[in-house]
């Protein structure tokens, strides 16, 4: 469990307009690394590109090279669902299954990957995965019912359990806390340094305050102007970017002078 | 308990607001109308039109027209004068709305009315467990008739939903490009084939294959299906594409195949939509007439297989006891309202398994 995450030249394209250019970056395990910078800066998509989720969208495709630890992402015969099964992503907007229970959500992954298990092997998974997203003792009464029924902080929480009952290497995050109040908030953010203990974890974040607070890592991503590629501009660790970084870009961006 | 119209103490909370001194900023509300004065007014219009109507020649049709726009008129004025324009036009507008409504309603319980008025009478279980094999008068029922219009829907529905549904399936999750808009093209224009052209087309079909004068139970339900699909194609496309994006992600994200996601979550997630529309198109297609009296024409007895010969159908059997009755006319007649009314009926219990599934199905959120 828990890998290391090297990009190589990375070129994201979305049909023929490059969105992300050139990204050289390497994401140690067991640690946090966030992803910051201006809205359209190519963040998001450089994080769904490392779960090769970003092919969804039809012309997507990447250039360059991503590794996991060692292991070439986009080489040849590299199927995407196996990448994902190794690669967990949580969503901006609480996304639990409507059709399925609490319990049901939990285990959704092992269940539509036909993994045979017996009823206590679930039953473990589920007390497992939502103790490790601090939800456990809010619903363990309730396992049964629809998981769209919790509110919008445990739904959050309910898809990171159900992001981690797969046993990941790798769990990115992105923007996981817009849509939540300052509690449910603190709430995931307690999560993710308690989940750093077992996983890498990329996270994405519009909030500096909450990037200096959960990362270890910080990358600064920028844009020149609307139709030109987003580049990586700086990464290092966190308290380096935010107190002395190198280039005037990250400085004025972590100060509020522009963004 | 509040009644909400009884003042309270409380505490403003915020900054001290500098209000001034006259607060005459907004202009009053006019004057209301008490609760009740419409349904006054609409008294009052009814009995003034009646009283004109006594004095000149009554009839009803009339009597409720001019009731209806005097009373728009007599609101508008009355409402105008006390609350202002704003109120009096939306006075007006609820009234034009609710007689819309009224106009809306006359044709549909017109025909409620009439068919079962006149179907009520040979509603009884005779009409349910006889044939007409040698019936040249009264009694008599719609048994063959029944069970052949169950036996050839049921069989174009087992063509059509799969096909169907699998091609809404491959519009919303897979097609784009040329083929997908050609589909969806072809999709458009079959929805508007009219019923005539399925039943000549199939019986052109099985003419080419069995040879001239074939007429069997199978055809129709090919004829159904040509006219079932589009429907089922349509409905089932719409109730995909309402499904969210996030959930296709979740699972993808999850390292869910691609088939895999759209079985397990996206089709239950919409389960409900799809099997409502699906037994309305069922609904659209069970009364169908034109193709079956091509395809696979009508007949006396009870016959249960739909590759060989002739089978009666409830429509197919209306037509014919109203077209062309034996002597006497009236049991004809008859039978020819019930085999209305138990269309009807059919279509009836339908909607509610539509609306009984859709319930089962749909999402909860506690």
């Amino acid at each position: 469990m828990s890998k290391n995450i090297e990009a190589k030249d990375l070129n994201i394209y979305y049909g023929s307009f490059r969105a992300v250019e050139g990204v050289n970056m390497s994401i140690k395990k067991k640690t946090v690394t966030a992803l910051i910078g201006p809205s359209g800066c190519g963040k998001s998509t450089f994080l769904r590109s490392i779960n090769r989720m970003h092919e969804v969208i039809a012309g997507a495709y990447v250039e360059g090279k991503l590794e996991l630890d060692g292991q070439d992402l986009y080489g040849a015969g590299m199927d995407p669902v196996i990448v994902r099964r190794q690669i967990g992503m949580v969503f901006q907007r609480p996304n639990p299954f409507p059709t399925m229970s609490i319990y049901d959500n939990v285990i959704a992954g092992m269940k539509l990957n036909n993994k045979r298990a017996s009823r206590k092997e679930f039953d473990e998974t589920v007390e497992r995965s939502l103790r490790g997203a601090n939800l456990w003792n809010e619903v363990k009464d309730r396992l049964d019912k629809p998981g769209s029924g919790l509110s919008g902080g445990q739904q959050q929480r309910l898809c990171i359990a159900r992001a981690i009952a797969v046993q990941p290497d790798v769990l990115l995050m992105d923007e996981p806390c817009s849509a939540l109040d300052p509690i449910s908030t603190l709430a995931i953010e307690d999560l993710i340094n308690e989940l750093k203990n077992d996983y890498t974890i990329v996270i994405v974040t519009h909030n500096m305050q909450q990037a200096a607070r959960v990362s270890d890592y910080t990358g600064f991503f920028n844009i020149e102007g609307t139709g030109k590629p987003g580049k990586l501009v700086e990464m290092d660790e966190t308290k380096t970017i935010f107190s002395q970084p190198t280039q005037k870009a990250t400085e004025d961006y972590v100060s509020g002078r522009f963004g | 308990m509040s009644t909400g119209t009884e003042r309270t103490d409380t505490v403003t909370q915020g900054p001290e607001l500098d209000l001034p001194a006259s607060p005459d900023l907004l202009p009053k509300a006019k004057g209301t109308l008490p609760k009740g004065t419409a349904w006054g007014v609409f008294v009052a219009s009814a009995l003034v039109v009646g009283g004109i109507l006594a004095a000149t020649g009554f009839s009803i049709g009339l009597w409720v027209v001019l009731t209806v726009v005097l009373f728009a008129v007599a609101t508008y004025v009355l409402s105008r004068v006390v609350e202002g324009a704003r109120k009096a036009t939306d006075r007006l507008v609820t009234v034009v709305v609710s007689a819309a409504f009224g106009v809306a309603m006359i044709p549909l319980v017109s025909v409620l009315w009439t068919v079962v008025s006149n179907g009520i009478a040979r509603f009884d279980a005779q009409f349910f467990t006889y044939s007409m094999r040698g019936v040249v008068g009264e009694g008599g029922g719609a048994y063959h008739a029944i069970l052949g219009t169950l036996i050839i829907t049921g069989l174009a529905a087992a063509m059509s939903i799969p096909i169907g549904m699998l091609t809404a399936v491959y519009l919303v999750e897979y097609g784009k490009g040329r083929l997908a808009k050609a589909i969806t093209f072809f999709v458009d224009v079959m929805t508007g084939i009219p019923s005539i052209v399925a039943g000549l087309f199939a019986y052109a079909l099985f003419a080419l294959i069995v040879g001239p004068g074939v007429r069997m139970g199978f055809a129709g339900a090919v004829a159904l299906t040509v006219l079932m699909i589009p429907i089922v194609v349509r409905s089932t496309e719409e109730m995909l594409k309402i499904v969210p994006n996030e959930l296709r992600e979740a699972s993808y994200a999850l390292g869910v195949p691609k088939w895999k996601t759209i079985l397990k979550i996206v089709i239950p997630t919409t389960a409900g939509g799809i099997a409502t529309g699906i037994t309305l198109a069922i609904a659209r297609v069970i009364g169908e007439t034109a193709p079956l009296l091509i395809a696979v024409g009508i007949t006396t007895g009870v016959n249960l297989n739909p590759f060989d010969d002739r089978m009666a159908t409830l429509p197919v059997f209306a037509y014919y006891s109203y077209v062309a009755p034996g002597i006497p006319r009236e049991p004809f007649l008859d039978r020819a309202w019930t085999a209305a009314l138990v269309l009807m009926v059919i279509v009836m219990l339908l909607n509610i398994i539509a609306r009984i599934i859709s319930r089962a199905f749909a999402p909860k959120t506690r």
